[in-house]
Protein backbone atom coordinates (compact mmCIF):
# COMPACT_ATOMS: atom_id res chain seq x y z
CA UNK A 1 0.00 0.00 0.00
CA UNK A 2 2.74 2.41 1.00
CA UNK A 3 4.72 1.40 -2.07
CA UNK A 4 1.74 2.09 -4.33
CA UNK A 5 1.15 5.54 -2.84
CA UNK A 6 4.84 6.40 -3.15
CA UNK A 7 4.97 5.13 -6.73
CA UNK A 8 1.96 7.11 -7.92
CA UNK A 9 3.02 10.27 -6.07
CA UNK A 10 6.53 10.25 -7.49
CA UNK A 11 5.32 9.18 -10.94
CA UNK A 12 3.00 12.19 -11.03
CA UNK A 13 5.68 14.57 -9.74
CA UNK A 14 8.36 13.30 -12.15
CA UNK A 15 6.05 13.50 -15.15
CA UNK A 16 4.96 17.00 -14.17
CA UNK A 17 8.54 18.21 -13.69
CA UNK A 18 9.76 16.78 -17.00
CA UNK A 19 6.70 18.16 -18.77
CA UNK A 20 7.60 21.62 -17.43
CA UNK A 21 11.18 21.06 -18.61
CA UNK A 22 10.20 20.44 -22.21
CA UNK A 23 7.41 23.00 -22.46
CA UNK A 24 8.60 26.11 -20.60
CA UNK A 25 10.09 29.01 -22.52
CA UNK A 26 12.38 30.09 -19.69
CA UNK A 27 15.73 28.29 -19.57
CA UNK A 28 16.05 28.79 -15.80
CA UNK A 29 12.65 27.22 -15.16
CA UNK A 30 13.66 24.26 -17.32
CA UNK A 31 16.89 23.83 -15.34
CA UNK A 32 15.13 23.93 -11.98
CA UNK A 33 12.38 21.55 -13.06
CA UNK A 34 14.94 19.13 -14.46
CA UNK A 35 16.90 19.14 -11.19
CA UNK A 36 13.71 18.43 -9.24
CA UNK A 37 12.77 15.62 -11.62
CA UNK A 38 16.19 14.02 -11.18
CA UNK A 39 15.71 13.93 -7.40
CA UNK A 40 12.23 12.47 -7.77
CA UNK A 41 13.62 9.76 -10.05
CA UNK A 42 16.05 8.73 -7.32
CA UNK A 43 12.97 7.98 -5.19
CA UNK A 44 12.05 5.19 -7.64
CA UNK A 45 15.48 3.68 -7.19
CA UNK A 46 15.04 3.70 -3.42
CA UNK A 47 11.59 2.09 -3.76
CA UNK A 48 13.10 -0.58 -6.01
CA UNK A 49 15.79 -1.42 -3.46
CA UNK A 50 18.64 -0.03 -5.54
CA UNK A 51 19.94 2.21 -2.77
CA UNK A 52 23.39 2.78 -4.22
CA UNK A 53 21.96 3.71 -7.61
CA UNK A 54 19.64 6.24 -5.95
CA UNK A 55 22.53 7.83 -4.08
CA UNK A 56 24.58 7.96 -7.29
CA UNK A 57 21.64 9.52 -9.09
CA UNK A 58 21.40 12.34 -6.53
CA UNK A 59 25.16 12.91 -6.38
CA UNK A 60 25.90 12.75 -10.11
CA UNK A 61 22.78 14.26 -11.66
CA UNK A 62 21.53 16.73 -9.09
CA UNK A 63 25.02 17.55 -7.91
CA UNK A 64 27.48 17.36 -10.76
CA UNK A 65 25.43 17.56 -13.96
CA UNK A 66 23.09 20.29 -12.73
CA UNK A 67 26.01 22.34 -11.36
CA UNK A 68 27.71 21.96 -14.75
CA UNK A 69 24.57 23.16 -16.53
CA UNK A 70 24.21 26.06 -14.11
CA UNK A 71 27.81 27.12 -14.78
CA UNK A 72 27.33 26.63 -18.50
CA UNK A 73 24.24 28.80 -18.48
CA UNK A 74 26.31 31.71 -17.21
CA UNK A 75 27.92 31.83 -20.66
CA UNK A 76 24.63 31.98 -22.52
CA UNK A 77 21.92 34.57 -22.70
CA UNK A 78 19.33 32.73 -20.63
CA UNK A 79 17.02 35.59 -19.70
CA UNK A 80 15.75 35.81 -23.27
CA UNK A 81 12.67 33.79 -24.16
CA UNK A 82 13.50 30.60 -26.00
CA UNK A 83 12.24 30.42 -29.54
CA UNK A 84 10.38 27.24 -30.46
CA UNK A 85 10.48 25.23 -33.59
CA UNK A 86 7.28 25.65 -35.58
CA UNK A 87 6.10 22.19 -36.48
CA UNK A 88 3.04 20.01 -36.51
CA UNK A 89 2.33 19.17 -32.88
CA UNK A 90 0.40 15.99 -33.63
CA UNK A 91 3.16 14.61 -35.81
CA UNK A 92 5.72 15.31 -33.09
CA UNK A 93 3.61 13.71 -30.34
CA UNK A 94 2.70 10.71 -32.50
CA UNK A 95 6.29 10.02 -33.53
CA UNK A 96 7.47 10.33 -29.92
CA UNK A 97 4.89 7.91 -28.57
CA UNK A 98 5.57 5.37 -31.33
CA UNK A 99 9.31 5.54 -30.64
CA UNK A 100 8.78 5.20 -26.89
CA UNK A 101 6.51 2.17 -27.30
CA UNK A 102 9.16 0.65 -29.57
CA UNK A 103 11.75 1.09 -26.83
CA UNK A 104 9.53 -0.66 -24.30
CA UNK A 105 8.88 -3.50 -26.77
CA UNK A 106 12.63 -3.87 -27.20
CA UNK A 107 12.97 -4.13 -23.43
CA UNK A 108 9.99 -6.40 -22.91
CA UNK A 109 10.32 -8.79 -25.87
CA UNK A 110 13.10 -10.98 -24.43
CA UNK A 111 11.25 -11.25 -21.12
CA UNK A 112 7.98 -12.35 -22.68
CA UNK A 113 9.38 -14.93 -25.05
CA UNK A 114 11.48 -17.08 -22.75
CA UNK A 115 12.07 -17.50 -19.07
CA UNK A 116 15.25 -15.62 -18.36
CA UNK A 117 17.34 -16.55 -15.37
CA UNK A 118 19.36 -14.07 -13.38
CA UNK A 119 22.92 -13.83 -14.64
CA UNK A 120 24.22 -12.23 -11.46
CA UNK A 121 21.57 -12.91 -8.82
CA UNK A 122 21.34 -10.76 -5.74
CA UNK A 123 23.14 -12.31 -2.79
CA UNK A 124 21.10 -12.96 0.34
CA UNK A 125 22.11 -11.29 3.56
CA UNK A 126 24.20 -8.46 2.13
CA UNK A 127 23.17 -4.90 1.44
CA UNK A 128 22.68 -3.45 -1.99
CA UNK A 129 25.90 -1.44 -1.91
CA UNK A 130 28.01 -4.46 -0.97
CA UNK A 131 26.28 -6.54 -3.61
CA UNK A 132 26.88 -3.92 -6.29
CA UNK A 133 30.51 -3.67 -5.28
CA UNK A 134 31.03 -7.42 -5.52
CA UNK A 135 29.58 -7.63 -9.03
CA UNK A 136 31.10 -4.37 -10.27
CA UNK A 137 34.64 -5.23 -9.24
CA UNK A 138 34.59 -8.82 -10.46
CA UNK A 139 32.39 -9.27 -13.52
CA UNK A 140 32.30 -5.66 -14.71
CA UNK A 141 35.85 -4.60 -13.86
CA UNK A 142 36.96 -3.95 -17.44
CA UNK A 143 33.90 -1.82 -18.37
CA UNK A 144 34.40 0.04 -15.09
CA UNK A 145 37.99 0.92 -16.02
CA UNK A 146 36.94 1.89 -19.56
CA UNK A 147 34.28 4.17 -18.08
CA UNK A 148 36.96 5.73 -15.86
CA UNK A 149 39.14 6.45 -18.90
CA UNK A 150 36.12 7.86 -20.72
CA UNK A 151 35.40 10.23 -17.82
CA UNK A 152 39.06 11.32 -17.83
CA UNK A 153 38.87 12.04 -21.57
CA UNK A 154 35.65 13.98 -21.03
CA UNK A 155 37.25 16.02 -18.24
CA UNK A 156 40.26 16.93 -20.40
CA UNK A 157 37.94 17.76 -23.30
CA UNK A 158 35.84 20.01 -21.09
CA UNK A 159 38.92 21.85 -19.80
CA UNK A 160 40.41 22.29 -23.28
CA UNK A 161 37.15 23.43 -24.89
CA UNK A 162 35.91 25.79 -22.21
CA UNK A 163 39.22 27.06 -20.87
CA UNK A 164 40.53 30.47 -21.83
CA UNK A 165 42.90 30.35 -24.86
CA UNK A 166 43.32 26.62 -24.47
CA UNK A 167 42.99 26.11 -28.21
CA UNK A 168 46.53 27.46 -28.69
CA UNK A 169 49.28 24.91 -28.30
CA UNK A 170 51.77 25.80 -25.60
CA UNK A 171 54.62 23.75 -27.07
CA UNK A 172 54.20 24.88 -30.68
CA UNK A 173 53.65 28.58 -30.04
CA UNK A 174 56.29 31.30 -30.08
CA UNK A 175 55.80 31.97 -26.42
CA UNK A 176 59.55 32.16 -25.71
CA UNK A 177 60.17 34.66 -28.51
CA UNK A 178 57.39 36.95 -27.42
CA UNK A 179 58.65 36.72 -23.86
CA UNK A 180 62.14 37.75 -24.99
CA UNK A 181 60.91 40.64 -27.11
CA UNK A 182 58.80 41.74 -24.18
CA UNK A 183 61.88 41.72 -21.95
CA UNK A 184 63.85 43.71 -24.52
CA UNK A 185 61.08 46.22 -24.82
CA UNK A 186 60.96 46.67 -21.08
CA UNK A 187 64.74 46.98 -20.83
CA UNK A 188 65.10 49.48 -23.66
CA UNK B 1 -2.80 -2.77 -5.10
CA UNK B 2 0.49 -4.24 -6.11
CA UNK B 3 2.99 -2.26 -8.15
CA UNK B 4 4.43 -4.55 -10.80
CA UNK B 5 7.03 -4.35 -13.50
CA UNK B 6 4.46 -3.10 -16.00
CA UNK B 7 3.79 0.02 -13.94
CA UNK B 8 7.45 0.98 -14.11
CA UNK B 9 7.69 0.20 -17.83
CA UNK B 10 4.63 2.37 -18.53
CA UNK B 11 6.14 5.20 -16.50
CA UNK B 12 9.39 4.77 -18.40
CA UNK B 13 7.47 4.98 -21.69
CA UNK B 14 5.69 8.18 -20.63
CA UNK B 15 8.94 9.85 -19.58
CA UNK B 16 10.69 8.67 -22.74
CA UNK B 17 7.98 10.15 -24.95
CA UNK B 18 8.15 13.43 -23.02
CA UNK B 19 11.89 13.50 -23.66
CA UNK B 20 11.41 12.72 -27.36
CA UNK B 21 8.81 15.48 -27.69
CA UNK B 22 11.40 17.81 -26.15
CA UNK B 23 14.09 16.66 -28.59
CA UNK B 24 11.85 17.27 -31.60
CA UNK B 25 10.35 20.52 -30.32
CA UNK B 26 13.35 22.43 -29.02
CA UNK B 27 15.52 24.72 -31.10
CA UNK B 28 17.80 25.92 -28.32
CA UNK B 29 20.70 23.48 -27.95
CA UNK B 30 20.91 23.81 -24.16
CA UNK B 31 17.28 22.78 -23.78
CA UNK B 32 17.93 19.98 -26.26
CA UNK B 33 20.53 18.66 -23.83
CA UNK B 34 17.94 18.76 -21.05
CA UNK B 35 15.62 16.60 -23.16
CA UNK B 36 18.48 14.13 -23.71
CA UNK B 37 18.92 13.83 -19.95
CA UNK B 38 15.24 12.97 -19.63
CA UNK B 39 15.66 10.17 -22.19
CA UNK B 40 18.63 8.68 -20.32
CA UNK B 41 16.82 8.87 -16.98
CA UNK B 42 13.68 7.16 -18.24
CA UNK B 43 15.77 4.26 -19.51
CA UNK B 44 17.51 4.10 -16.13
CA UNK B 45 14.13 3.61 -14.43
CA UNK B 46 13.38 0.68 -16.75
CA UNK B 47 16.80 -0.86 -16.01
CA UNK B 48 16.36 -0.55 -12.23
CA UNK B 49 12.83 -1.97 -12.32
CA UNK B 50 13.82 -4.98 -14.42
CA UNK B 51 16.80 -5.53 -12.13
CA UNK B 52 14.50 -5.53 -9.09
CA UNK B 53 11.76 -7.78 -10.45
CA UNK B 54 14.15 -10.40 -11.83
CA UNK B 55 16.56 -10.35 -8.90
CA UNK B 56 19.44 -9.61 -11.25
CA UNK B 57 22.09 -6.98 -10.71
CA UNK B 58 22.96 -6.53 -14.40
CA UNK B 59 20.30 -3.86 -14.85
CA UNK B 60 21.77 -1.73 -12.08
CA UNK B 61 25.24 -2.14 -13.57
CA UNK B 62 24.01 -0.85 -16.91
CA UNK B 63 22.30 2.06 -15.16
CA UNK B 64 25.66 2.98 -13.60
CA UNK B 65 27.36 3.00 -16.98
CA UNK B 66 24.50 5.03 -18.48
CA UNK B 67 25.01 7.62 -15.71
CA UNK B 68 28.77 7.71 -16.40
CA UNK B 69 28.15 8.20 -20.13
CA UNK B 70 25.61 10.94 -19.42
CA UNK B 71 28.09 12.79 -17.20
CA UNK B 72 30.87 12.71 -19.82
CA UNK B 73 28.41 13.66 -22.57
CA UNK B 74 27.39 16.75 -20.61
CA UNK B 75 31.02 17.76 -20.02
CA UNK B 76 32.03 17.50 -23.68
CA UNK B 77 28.74 18.86 -25.02
CA UNK B 78 28.77 21.95 -22.83
CA UNK B 79 32.39 22.62 -23.79
CA UNK B 80 31.50 22.48 -27.48
CA UNK B 81 28.44 24.64 -26.85
CA UNK B 82 30.54 27.31 -25.12
CA UNK B 83 33.01 27.36 -28.03
CA UNK B 84 30.13 27.69 -30.52
CA UNK B 85 28.54 30.47 -28.49
CA UNK B 86 31.84 32.38 -28.37
CA UNK B 87 32.20 32.26 -32.17
CA UNK B 88 28.61 32.75 -33.32
CA UNK B 89 26.90 34.33 -30.30
CA UNK B 90 23.95 32.00 -30.61
CA UNK B 91 23.10 28.41 -29.70
CA UNK B 92 20.11 27.98 -31.98
CA UNK B 93 20.05 24.86 -34.10
CA UNK B 94 19.07 26.85 -37.21
CA UNK B 95 22.37 28.73 -37.22
CA UNK B 96 24.27 25.43 -37.55
CA UNK B 97 23.50 24.89 -41.23
CA UNK B 98 26.89 25.57 -42.78
CA UNK B 99 26.97 22.08 -44.27
CA UNK B 100 23.51 22.56 -45.86
CA UNK B 101 22.38 19.20 -44.60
Amino acid sequence: MFEAIAFYLFAFLTTLMFFITVTTSQALHALTALAAGMIFISAFFFILGADFLGAIQIVVYSGAVMALYAFGMMFFDTTREVKEKQGNKYVIAGLSIIAAVLVVVIFAAPMVTDNITALYPMTEGVGNTQDVGMVLFTKYLVPFEVAAIMLLVAMIAGIVLAGKSMDESLTLSDEVDTQETEDKRILS
Amino acid sequence: MEIGLNHYLVLSTILFSIGLIGVMKRKNLLLLFFATEILLNSVNIAFAAISHYYGDLTGQMFAFFVIAIAASEVAVGLGLLIVWHKRHNSIDLDTMSTMKG
